[in-house]
């Protein structure tokens, strides 16, 4: 009698493995096939980039491996536009645009969710229903403010309209309000200025959310398109987005995709490896807990 | 340092905007704190202790009054200028900074001629770290450590500037009962170490009888009373400060005084004089019973409680305000009557009478 329980006790444990093995099974091969969704546009840009022209247009259906890759098309690439000028005007579009921006947001966000100033709220609503908005109507005064500024084709054009975002006033209003404060009255009891506070206790703390802004800004800055057409009609202030398009339209006098493609790679690789850089960096966390209850 | 506050008033105006009464949170406090002694501020939920402690550090703005710290007038001085470490029931450290930086934070905004250099700094903070026994952990972040041993880095924040005047808002309330033991007496040690004044604020009386030179008990706003825990204990002014103070507490009967006689419900429990004939509340203190099958005052008999060191009787009363009556016994006297009545004497110096409506006290000589 008891020896027919034990098999069946086996039997059950098999059972649960059997069905836990199928269960894995099932969802590595889920995993696997959305990957390779993830990863081919990806994988195609870079085939597509080591094509050679002749072999890429003779391919009447495009072939999913080449035997012949080539380098070609990255030296046309910067050689039939002026690639390095758009990645150095992207890269100070970038920079500078996040760094004012990240003054003006820490300081705003300082100010909604610390100081007291009369209106405070109400002028925190108008800036959240700034949100409401379609971006499209805000791109249209802008440029009509831009050009009365005679600000047309230059950085500070370019600039300008970013420096600023509601959104990430509100996200990091948002972080700075969880910090206690008690641990202003602290600081305030040791004879802190509120700068000093900012920069030494609350920028510290929320320093994840922080680097998440940044990070988001720039991704935002390096892809950013429709403003940058808009208010530069000079080669030497287009940004690679736009370059890109420049590329496809008039830069081979017909349309060349495989020298396309690469410079396409060449504009997303420093944003690869910021992400594989910062990626830990952003899920970290200062060790949180100074304060109990 | 000599702390000196002369009719301090604080008013905020109510949350509700619509209601145009202010809430008055300090009113018209008025005491003078002894140098180099360990004051609790003691009182219920919501009286103001914080806020009274808040306007001494320089927190917030007093409505109206002065505060001297020895001969200074310090009201209009801002709190880093007053010499006040504030210690803050939730710790308030900064979850960022090790154990040493969180200690050196406030060495760093010291301005001009009082500018420390690195090593200065560091020495300072590690006497500080040594009064509180917590240099072996000077590495550490505050989310690292325990509740006790925050406690300690944050009194070490407060203490390293070395200042006039140690400020603690319900230090311990925070920790476990163990704990809260150990602290209390490691708090008292520390302060008489470093013989500064200091002034605590809770809302646990056993806390503040434990470890202060002198508690100030607070209601609404007001002080009661003044003085040495156990005078205090003793003596006290009102009904409230009777009641307040005390664990178990005071049991309270309707009673009334008549021809030298103290009343409760129809026993005379004691004789008195120089009281008029009234009607008055009875407060009668746990320790103050005394079984005596022939005694005086005769209650229903409900059980007896023991309680590690304690025997109590529960018993009650038809003249008792509250639940039941809590007398503390020796524990050897401990049975329970054949008939359900349990019969004490009282014990003269621990039977306090209150007037029915003022609740002020009534001095009687037994």
């Amino acid at each position: 009698m008891s020896n027919i329980t034990m098999e069946n006790k086996t039997i059950d444990t098999q059972k649960i493995k059997r069905t836990e093995r199928i269960k894995k099974a099932v969802l590595y091969l889920l995993l696997t096939l959305w990957s390779i969704i993830v990863i081919f546009p990806f994988y195609w840009m870079i085939l597509t980039s080591v094509k050679s022209y002749s072999a890429y247009n003779s391919e009447y259906v495009p072939k999913f491996y080449t035997l012949s890759p080539t380098l070609k098309n990255y030296i046309d690439a910067f050689t039939a536009v002026p690639l390095s000028r758009y990645f150095f005007n992207t890269f100070i579009f970038t920079v500078v645009t996040t760094a004012i921006m990240m003054v003006v947001v820490v300081l705003s966000a300082f100010a909604f969710a610390r100081l007291d100033f009369k209106g405070k709220d109400i002028v925190f609503a108008l800036f959240l229903s700034l949100m409401m908005i379609p971006n499209e109507l805000v791109v249209i005064t802008n440029f009509v403010t831009i050009t009365n500024l005679d600000m047309r084709n230059s950085y500070i054009g370019l600039i300008l309209p970013s420096v600023t975002s509601v959104f990430y006033i509100y996200f990091l209003k948002e972080n700075f309000e969880q910090i206690p404060e008690e641990l202003y009255k602290a600081a305030k009891v040791d004879g802190t200025s509120d700068f000093k506070y900012l920069l030494k206790v609350m920028i510290p703390i929320s320093r994840p959310t922080i680097v998440t802004i940044a990070i988001l800004k720039v991704i935002e800055c390096w892809n950013s398109y429709v403003w940058p057409r808009l208010i530069t009609d000079k080669q030497e202030y287009y940004l690679v987005s736009n370059g890109i398009q420049e590329i496809r339209e008039n830069g081979f006098g017909r349309e060349n995709i495989p020298a396309m493609m690469a410079a396409v790679v060449v504009i997303s690789v420093p944003l690869i490896v910021l992400f594989l850089i910062f990626h830990n960096k952003i899920m970290e966390g200062v060790s949180r807990g100074g304060t109990k209850g | 340092m000599k702390i000196r506050l002369e009719h301090l008033t604080k008013r905020f105006p109510n949350r509700n905007k619509k209601i145009k009464t202010e809430v008055v949170a300090v009113n018209d406090f008025d005491i003078e704190i002894p140098d180099g002694k360990l004051i609790g501020l003691l009182g219920p939920s919501g009286c103001g202790k914080s806020t009274a402690l808040n306007l001494i550090c320089g927190l917030e703005a007093p409505s109206e009054g002065r505060i001297y710290f020895g001969d200074e007038d310090v009201t209009d001085i801002p709190p880093e200028k007053r010499g006040v470490g504030l210690v803050f029931q939730n710790y308030a450290l900064y979850p960022h900074l090790t154990v040493r930086e969180n200690i050196i934070f406030p060495l760093q905004n010291l301005k001009g001629d009082k500018k420390l250099t690195k090593d200065e700094m560091n020495r300072k903070a590690e006497e500080a770290a040594r009064l509180v026994q917590i240099e072996n952990l000077m590495d550490r972040r505050p989310g690292e450590m325990s509740g006790g041993q925050q406690q300690r880095v944050a009194i070490a924040r407060a203490l390293v500037k070395m200042p006039n005047v140690l400020l603690l808002d319900e230090p311990l309330s925070n920790l476990d009962a163990r704990l809260r033991l150990q602290t209390r007496e490691e708090l008292s040690r520390i302060q008489k170490e470093t013989g500064i004044t200091t002034i605590f604020v809770t809302h646990d009386q056993e806390e503040a009888m434990s470890i202060s030179d002198m508690i100030v008990v607070m209601k609404d706003g007001v002080i009661n009373q003044t003085g040495e825990p156990q005078k205090v204990y003793d003596d006290p002014v009102n009904l409230f400060v009777a009641k307040f103070l005390g664990t178990p507490p005071i049991n309270v009967f309707e009673g009334e005084v008549r021809d030298n006689k103290l009343y409760v419900g129809e026993n005379d429990i004691l004789d008195i004089k120089g009281a008029d004939d009234k009607k008055v509340y009875v407060g009668i203190r746990p320790e103050g019973f005394v079984l005596n099958p022939a005694g005086r005052l005769k209650c229903k008999f409900v059980r007896v409680e023991v309680m590690g060191r304690d025997t109590s009787v529960i018993a009650t009363n038809e003249a008792f305000l509250g639940e039941s009556i809590r007398a503390i016994i020796p524990t050897e006297e401990k049975k329970e009557p054949a008939d359900g009545v349990v019969c004490f004497d009282v014990k003269p110096f621990k039977v306090l009478i209150f007037d029915r409506e003022t609740e002020e006290r009534i001095y009687f000589e037994a």
